[in-house]
C-alpha cells in the first residue's frame, strides 16, 4: 500500500501571544511546528503501515525550513518525503495550493490513500484536502477518525459529525481528512531519528512539477486579501463586584437585559 | 430585475433544514437589496418542494429543487456533480454555505471543481456596490486578526458561515416565491462511496455548533465531578456543555464537548466560561460569541480580556448561586 500524508508547518498557536496595545500577534520567536491535525493524519498512516505494511510518503509545501516537518515525520516512521518549495508558489490561496500539491502527488505515481489533517491551525480553512481529492479525481471523506482495510478495492471509514459519527465504505484510492480522535502521534525513536537526520529530502519546484504558471502562487489564486485589521475591541466590558450572591444576581440582571435568558 | 442571483445552499440533514440556512437567507436578503441580485435557495434532497415555503418565509424569492434518491444523505460525489451542473447552467454571482461538517466538506469540492475562490467561516458579508463584489471578512490566526477577502475575477464568489453568526429574520408565514425544479442526471457519476450507518450520540448538550447558549468548564473546576455543576447550570439555561482542552485531555469529559482550535469552533449568543483561563487555543474557538461571561478566581486570566462580563470569584460559590437564582426566577 502506498500512502501520502500532506503536512503543513504552522506557527505553534500555544506559544503565540497577543500584543494588547497593537492587537497584533507576537510572532517573533514563535516556533514552527507540524500542524496538530496533520500529526493525527500521520498517525493514521503509521497505524495502517504497522498492520498491513505500507510506504508512507510525506508531502509539504512551504519555505525551505518546512523540510523540518518531513524529518520529524521520518523520525516517527514515515519512509520518505518531498518538499515543494519555490518563490513562484508564494501567495497561493487554497485553490492554488491544492493545484500545486496535486501535481506533486501525481508525480509520485499511483497511491492508495491520501491523508490530511482536518484543517491547519493557522488558516482553519479545511479546503485543501477536498480540493486535492477533486484534482486527483478520487473520492474524499472528511473528519475521519478511523480507517480499516476491507479488501484491495475498499476502505471502511468512520467519520465524525456535529453530534455523532457515520460509517462509510469508500473506494481505493481515496482521500481522507483526519480528526484528533484518530490518535496522538507516536514518539520518535532513536534509530529513526538518526535516519531522519541523514535523509535526503528532495525539493520540487516549478522545474520538477512543470505547473501551468497561470495557476500557481498569487497569480493562480482566485481570492485576494484586500484588508487586514484588528478585531473590534469590545466596549462596555465590566467586572461584577460583591459577594457570590450579589455577583450572580447582577449577572442574571445583565443577561436578562440583553434578552439572553 | 437583474437575472443575477445569490444562492444559499439549503442544507437538510435527514429531512430537517439546518437553522444556519435561514440565517444565510436573512443575510442574503440584505445582500440582495444592496446588489440588486435575486436571492435563491437550492435544496438537494429526495423531495425538495415541501421545504420551499419556509425558505420563502426567510426571504428566498426562488427555490431550486434538485431531487434524486441519491440525495437521501450527503454524498459528496453526487451532491457536487448536481450542484456544479446547476451553477454552470445558471451562473449565480454568489453562493453561500453553512460552515457545518457538510458545508465545510461540500463547498471546498465545489470551489475546486468550478475553479473559484472560497472563503471559510466568514463573520461578516457585505456587498461592494462600486466594484460589484462580495466582501468576505473572516478571523485569521485564531481570531486575533480579521481579514477581508474578495474573489474579483472568478464566479461564483463562495463563502461558508458558521451557525449563529447572522441573525434569522422570518418575514412572515406566507411569503411567496417561485419553485423551480431542476433536472438531475447522475447516470455518469460512479458510486465511489456509500454510507453504511449513522449514529447520533449524547443529548442535546452535545451539538455545540447550533447551541444558542454554551456553558463551558475548564481546569479551574478542579475535579471531573465538578462538571455536574456545569451541566446543571446548562440545563437551567437550556444550554450546550463545552469544555477546555485540558479537561478533555485529562479525561474529565468526552471530546465531543471540546471548544477551541483543536475542538469545535462555536459562536453562540451567550458563552459562559467557568474556570477557564483562556489559552489562545481556547479563545480561537469561542471569541466570536456574541456575549461572553467569564467566571474565574484569577482576575488576571486572559479569558477576562475577551469577556463582556467578568466575575472574579470562586466558581464553587458563584455557580450554585446562579443555579439557585435562575431556578427562583423561573418559579
Amino acid at each position: 500500500m502506498k500512502i501520502v500524508v500532506c503536512i503543513k508547518q504552522v506557527p505553534d498557536s500555544d506559544k503565540v501571544t497577543i500584543d494588547r496595545t497593537t492587537n497584533r500577534l507576537n510572532r517573533t520567536g514563535v516556533p514552527a511546528i507540524m500542524n496538530p491535525f496533520d500529526e493525527n493524519a500521520l498517525e493514521m498512516a503509521l497505524k495502517l503501515k504497522d498492520k498491513h505494511g505500507a510506504e508512507v510518503t510525506v508531502v509539504t509545501m512551504g519555505p525551505p525550513q518546512a523540510e523540518q516537518v518531513i524529518r520529524d515525520s521520518i523520525a516517527v516512521g514515515a519512509d520518505n518525503g518531498i518538499l515543494i518549495s519555490g518563490r513562484e508558489f508564494g501567495g497561493a490561496d487554497t485553490w492554488a495550493t491544492g493545484y500545486t500539491i496535486s501535481l506533486a502527488i501525481q508525480k509520485l505515481g499511483p497511491v492508495d490513500l491520501v491523508l490530511f489533517g482536518k484543517q491547519a491551525t493557522d488558516g482553519d480553512t479545511a479546503q485543501v484536502g477536498p480540493g486535492i481529492a477533486n484534482n486527483l479525481d478520487i473520492p474524499v471523506l472528511t473528519y475521519a477518525k478511523s480507517v480499516e482495510v476491507v479488501d484491495d478495492k475498499t476502505f471502511k471509514v468512520v467519520r465524525t459529525t456535529e453530534d455523532g459519527y457515520e460509517e462509510w465504505e469508500i473506494q481505493r484510492p481515496c482521500a481522507l481528512t483526519v480528526v484528533k480522535e484518530a490518535g496522538e502521534l507516536r514518539l520518535a525513536n532513536l534509530r529513526l531519528k538518526m535516519k531522519a537526520k541523514k535523509a535526503e529530502i528532495p525539493m520540487w519546484g516549478v522545474a520538477e512539477l512543470n505547473p501551468d504558471p497561470e495557476l500557481i502562487g498569487l497569480k493562480g489564486s482566485p481570492t485576494r486579501v484586500t484588508k487586514v485589521f484588528a478585531p473590534p475591541v469590545k466596549s462596555n466590558r465590566e467586572v461584577l463586584q460583591g459577594t457570590a450572591a450579589e455577583q450572580a444576581s447582577q449577572l442574571i440582571e445583565r443577561l436578562s437585559a440583553r434578552q439572553l435568558i | 430585475m437583474s437575472t443575477k442571483e445569490i444562492w444559499v445552499f439549503a442544507e437538510q440533514r435527514d429531512g430537517k433544514m439546518e437553522s444556519v440556512v435561514y440565517e444565510l437567507l436573512s443575510k442574503g436578503t440584505e445582500l440582495a437589496a444592496k446588489s440588486g441580485f435575486t436571492l435563491a435557495a437550492v435544496v438537494l434532497s429526495e423531495n425538495g418542494a415541501p421545504f420551499a415555503q419556509e425558505l420563502f418565509n426567510y426571504g428566498a424569492k426562488k427555490v431550486y429543487t434538485l431531487d434524486a434518491p441519491q440525495f437521501a444523505y450527503y454524498q459528496n460525489d453526487y451532491y457536487s456533480a448536481a450542484f456544479c451542473k446547476a451553477v454552470r447552467d445558471l451562473q449565480p454571482e454568489i453562493t453561500l454555505f453553512g460552515a457545518t461538517t457538510i458545508g465545510r466538506s461540500f463547498a471546498p469540492t465545489v470551489a475546486s471543481i468550478l475553479h473559484t475562490g472560497l472563503t471559510a467561516d466568514c463573520t461578516q458579508l457585505d456587498f461592494d456596490t462600486e466594484n460589484g463584489i462580495l466582501l468576505q471578512t473572516r478571523p485569521a490566526f485564531g481570531g486575533n486578526i480579521m481579514a477581508t477577502i474578495t474573489c474579483p475575477n472568478h464566479r461564483p464568489q463562495m463563502s461558508t458561515v458558521r451557525a449563529n453568526v447572522f441573525r434569522k429574520n422570518r418575514i412572515s408565514d406566507n411569503e411567496t416565491g417561485e419553485i423551480v425544479s431542476l433536472p438531475v442526471d447522475l447516470s455518469g457519476v460512479p458510486c465511489r462511496m456509500k454510507r453504511l450507518s449513522e449514529v447520533r450520540e449524547g443529548g442535546a448538550d452535545v451539538n455545540l455548533a447550533e447551541a444558542k447558549i454554551i456553558v463551558s468548564g475548564g481546569r479551574g473546576l478542579g475535579a471531573p465531578e465538578k462538571f455536574d455543576l456545569i451541566r446543571e447550570l446548562a440545563k437551567e439555561l437550556g444550554a450546550g456543555v463545552g469544555a477546555s482542552r485540558a479537561t478533555v485531555d485529562a479525561g474529565w469529559i468526552s471530546h465531543l464537548h471540546q471548544v477551541g482550535q483543536t475542538g469545535k469552533t462555536v459562536c453562540p449568543k451567550l458563552y459562559i466560561a467557568v474556570g477557564i483561563s483562556g489559552a489562545i487555543q481556547h479563545l480561537a474557538g469561542m471569541q466570536s460569541s456574541d456575549t461572553i461571561v467569564a467566571i474565574n478566581k484569577d482576575g488576571t486570566a486572559p479569558i477576562f480580556e475577551v469577556a463582556d462580563i467578568g466575575i472574579v470569584g470562586d466558581l464553587n460559590e458563584v455557580v450554585p448561586e446562579l443555579i439557585r437564582q435562575i431556578k427562583a426566577r423561573k418559579a
